[in-house]
């Protein structure tokens, strides 16, 4: 445990170099004429200090969770843990494409026996299959992105990358190349199919850190390609990760609604999430592509912040259905219910990040929605007609996916931790141990300090805006608690203020009443309509909160269910809601690839006398092409 | 003209606190008039605050602390909304810390809130409340955001002041985008405001009911404190379209008492207008079936992103 806090502190202590001279190392490792490059820049300093503070409370939380078994060797599984935690790091530390690769590999595949922990369990291995194939799918795109990269020069160091100056069109396969690629790692629609699996699927600190850091990774994989590698992207090249991001971010939200499994649910809000981090990505290089450094730094940073945010939000809601998981051994959020009673630390802390996520003010949530909804205001004056028209649309699928995460974090949190208990057996669930609570603690901490002091936050990251679009953060001369990134305008956001406000008029309401009026208080049983048989089944189950969203956006979902009749004397309901996506394309392709792989199976007959017949043609045409 | 400024911003939340009632008063009472009724008085939401405060609060048994805290939650939200919206001036000094985003932001804390409480108890009718309420509510919210944007590129700021200011002192525009958004603002005030025809705030059938569904739980002070917090989020919300649609009388620039003698009751006959108008469309149209609210609330969204478009192609 020791060792593991360790680790994150000493990860959390390198931004302190943040815009100091850049630092470079070449490791002796790897193959003899290629070397690792290690670099410490602002972009990866940043992505570091993401991956530091939530290892903290992660890891914090692990040190206490896997004591109770998991279904795997203890010692297996930490070796794969670090194994992870630390390729994560290398990915960010790495300055060449080969070492960057290792990492990244090293990285997937590690994480895939994490993911399989409980390999006993069907749907576990094969969560775990499709995660990677689709993971070794996107590394051989970025692959390919890096050959495309290097420009003639076979040099896969970054600067030799950064040096190769490429023709425009070979920029933009580059660029569609590394989208591929780390699209896939961030689960950007249609690519995201692995993602409700395999997050589910890990034990709960395990989906934490894919969900929280792994994911980012892909964002950072993005940045660093597009404005480091490439340059100055052009303006249109950010048109695909605006739409795709706000169609993902939309497409996740939908999803997120309607599903019963908490940890599902919390896979697809992922997917919300990464969704609008690259649609602050893309806003940011339409922006600067137009020239606009100042709305490019701040959706820029609006992108930084959000993935900064969610790393640390999506870590503590995932390390609280952890517990959950422990305390009552139920995902099915249909048998859960009134937990808040059993377990306090872990609903109260949960339920600071389910509001954050939620974007509600003053925690931190909200102000990345705040910067990129400030970034989107700029879009009407991009130069370039009718694009400047369709972009400030996209602040209303902003608004529309943010106000659906508050929908989404309702049924969350009210339906595992309020109410009564769905099942009898929850009356022995117990709270967390010290070591959890501090994990979440510290992720809770994290939510609510990002809220209150983005200023400090921003000019923390305007160093990596400085790095990637020239201009430092924007709105300096404010006052340190007053956050106005548009010198311009009059606009401003001061949590600290606002929280202040709060404080002092609910305390004042608080006092007033107790001054004014008696304070008395009798308990009774809940108002029942006079029948008396009020009964925890009466509740909203996970399916009902979320059978609005299913009417509303019927065409997304791929629904099958069966209603019964009112005449059935045994009557049954199920529904199940899957993902066209998956059936209409990914079905599809893996019968095409079946049917192929048993043409191809006609070759192997399994008797030795074939496979000789084989090599003796092969040898004979061979021959016969030399002659 | 500091204390000029935390003059005004004290006045405007303590006006508030008491007008919101009043207001809420008035609309009834309107309401009444309309339909040949006998007129409840004016003062009646008063009484019935007063009258809940001195009851003794019974509380469901497996009620949670969120539960009793909810109501002071959603009470201090609605208070310091009612503090960043100019009703009568447009220099607060609150306002720095809180611009049209984080007022959304607010409104969607306490409806959260709410709808975290009437989960609480666990029974039907509050999760049932809570669900309903979470629908109204993720249609809404971008709906008034859009409506607050287009303003706000009008003006070129998201602070809801200057933005009034900005559209108070020009010379008499016509924005066709605003027309597009006054409508969308319209239909989301019904809908946030638990009004006809998304809900009725006289019924508690539970087929139809939304925000009273939640409420069934609470009782004495923390259901007085939720009435006021509703009185006062229909107050905000008609003030919020005062300062977007109507902004004439409002105190700007630097304040003197002189500004203030206009603006209160440029108030009070905007309010005695606005309450009349709501009497009307409550009582000319019919509540729908819960679950047509989604198309009436698409629609608002649709009319708010039109007016967005509208915006952005004329430029006005």
């Amino acid at each position: 445990m020791i060792i593991r806090q360790s680790h994150g502190r000493i990860l959390r202590a390198q931004p302190a170099e943040l815009g100091a001279e850049k630092e470079r190392l070449t490791l002796p490792l790897g193959l003899p004429d290629l070397p690792f490059h290690l670099r410490l820049d602002p972009l990866s300093s940043a992505f570091l200090l993401l991956l530091g503070a939530s290892c903290a409370g992660i890891s914090m939380f692990a040190a206490g969770y896997f004591r109770r078994g998991e279904g795997a060797a203890p010692g297996l599984l930490c070796l794969q843990y670090h194994l992870f935690v630390a390729s994560m790091g290398f990915v960010l530390l790495a300055d060449d494409a080969y070492g960057f690769m290792v990492a990244w590999e090293s990285m997937a595949i590690s994480s895939y026996f994490l993911v399989t922990t409980q390999h006993r369990i069907a749907e576990i291995r094969s969560a775990g299959f499709i995660y990677l194939l689709i993971a070794h799918m996107g590394a051989i795109a970025i692959l390919l992105c890096f050959g495309v990269l290097q420009g003639g020069s076979w040099q896969f160091t970054f600067d030799a990358m950064r040096e190769a100056r490429l023709q425009p069109g070979w920029a933009a396969i580059a660029f569609l190349l590394a989208m591929l690629g780390f699209g896939a790692k961030a689960g950007l629609v249609p690519l995201h199919v692995w993602l409700p699996e395999a997050h589910p699927a890990a034990p709960s600190p395990v989906s934490a850190l894919m969900s929280g850091v792994m994911l980012k990774l892909a964002v950072y994989g993005v940045l660093r390609v597009s404005f480091d590698l490439l340059g100055e992207p052009p303006w249109w090249w950010g048109l695909l990760p605006l739409v795709v991001g706000l169609f993902t971010a939309f497409y996740g939200v939908v999803f997120a609604a309607v599903q019963t499994d908490m940890k599902r649910l919390l896979a697809y809000s992922s997917i919300e999430n990464i969704g609008l981090a690259f649609t602050g990505l893309g806003l940011s290089i339409v922006f600067l592509g137009a020239g606009m450094r100042l709305p490019a730094a701040l959706a820029l940073i609006a992108t930084l912040y959000h993935c900064l945010n969610h790393a640390l939000m999506k870590s503590l809601l995932f390390l609280g259905t952890g517990s959950v998981l422990h305390a009552t051994g139920q995902r099915n959020l249909g048998r859960l219910g009134g937990l808040i009673h059993r377990m306090p630390w872990v609903a109260w802390l949960t339920l600071v990040g389910a509001l954050a996520i939620a974007g509600l003010p003053p925690l931190n949530g909200f102000v990345s929605e705040w910067l990129l909804l400030q970034s989107f205001l700029f879009a009407d004056q991009i130069p370039h007609s009718f694009i400047n028209m369709l972009i400030p649309m996209g602040a209303g699928l902003v608004a529309l996916c943010a106000a659906l995460a508050g929908y989404v974090m309702v049924k969350f949190f009210g339906v595992i931790f309020l109410g009564q208990p769905r099942e009898a057996s929850l009356a022995q669930a117990h709270d967390c141990g010290p070591l959890e609570r501090i994990g979440l603690a510290w992720l809770a901490l994290g939510c609510v300090l990002l809220g209150l002091f983005p200023v400090q936050v921003i000019a923390g990251l305007g160093a990596v805006s400085e790095q990637l679009v020239g201009l430092a953060s924007p709105g300096r001369g404010a006052p340190w608690w007053l956050l106005a990134p548009v010198p311009a305008g009059r606009v401003s956001y001061g949590p600290l203020v606002f929280l202040m406000a709060t404080t002092v008029v609910i305390a004042l309401t608080v006092l007033l009443v107790r001054l004014f009026y008696h304070q008395r208080i009798r308990r009774g049983s809940a108002w029942d309509c006079g029948y008396g048989r009020l009964n925890a089944r009466m509740q909203d189950t996970a399916e009902g909160f979320g059978q609005p969203i299913r009417n509303i956006f019927q065409s997304f979902f791929w629904i099958e269910r069966e209603v019964p009749s009112p005449f059935d004397r045994a009557p049954r309901y199920w529904i199940i809601i899957g993902d066209r996506i998956w059936r209409g394309v990914y079905e599809p392709l893996a019968t095409v690839v079946q049917r192929l792989a048993d043409i191809v199976a006609l070759l192997q007959q399994g008797r030795i006398a074939v496979y000789l017949l084989y090599s003796f043609v092969t040898l004979v045409v061979l021959l016969g092409l030399a002659l | 003209m500091r204390l000029a400024e935390l003059v005004t911003q004290v006045l405007e939340i303590v006006a508030a606190l008491v007008a919101a009632p009043i207001f809420l008063g008035w609309v009834n009472q309107c309401r009444a008039w309309l339909q040949n009724r006998r007129a409840p008085s004016i003062w009646l939401p008063y009484r019935n605050i007063r009258k809940l405060f001195h009851k003794d609060a019974v509380i469901a048994e497996n009620a949670s602390p969120l539960f009793r805290a909810a109501p002071y939650v959603v009470f201090g939200t609605m208070v310091v909304a009612a503090g960043i919206i100019p009703s009568m001036g447009t220099r607060l000094p609150l306002v720095a810390a809180a611009d049209a985003i984080a007022l959304v932001g607010l409104f969607a804390t306490a409806r959260v809130f709410v709808s975290l409480a009437a989960m609480d108890v666990g029974t039907a009718f509050g999760t049932l409340g809570a669900r309903r309420e979470m629908m109204v509510g993720f249609l809404a919210e971008p709906a008034l955001l859009m409506v607050i944007f287009v303003a706000s590129l009008i003006s070129a700021t998201t602070a809801l002041p200057a933005i009034s200011e900005h559209l108070a002192t020009q010379t008499l525009g016509l924005y066709p985008s605003l027309a597009f958004s006054a409508i969308a603002f319209t239909l989301v005030l019904l809908a946030e405001n638990a009004r006809i025809p998304v809900d009725n705030p006289a019924t508690h059938l539970e087929l139809t009911m939304i925000h009273e569904a939640m409420l069934l739980e609470y009782s004495a002070r923390h259901l007085a404190l939720m009435e006021w917090g509703a009185a006062l989020k229909l107050f905000n919300y008609a003030c919020i379209g005062f300062a977007l649609f109507v902004p004439w009388g409002v105190a700007t620039g630097e304040l003197g008492p002189l500004g203030l003698l206009v603006a209160i009751p440029a108030l009070a006959l905007k309010l005695a207008l606005a309450g009349a108008g709501l009497a009307v469309i409550e009582t000319v149209s019919a509540k729908m079936r819960v679950m047509r609210a989604p198309e009436f609330l698409a629609s608002a969204f649709l009319f708010a992103v039109l007016g967005l478009l509208v915006h952005v192609m004329l430029g006005a």
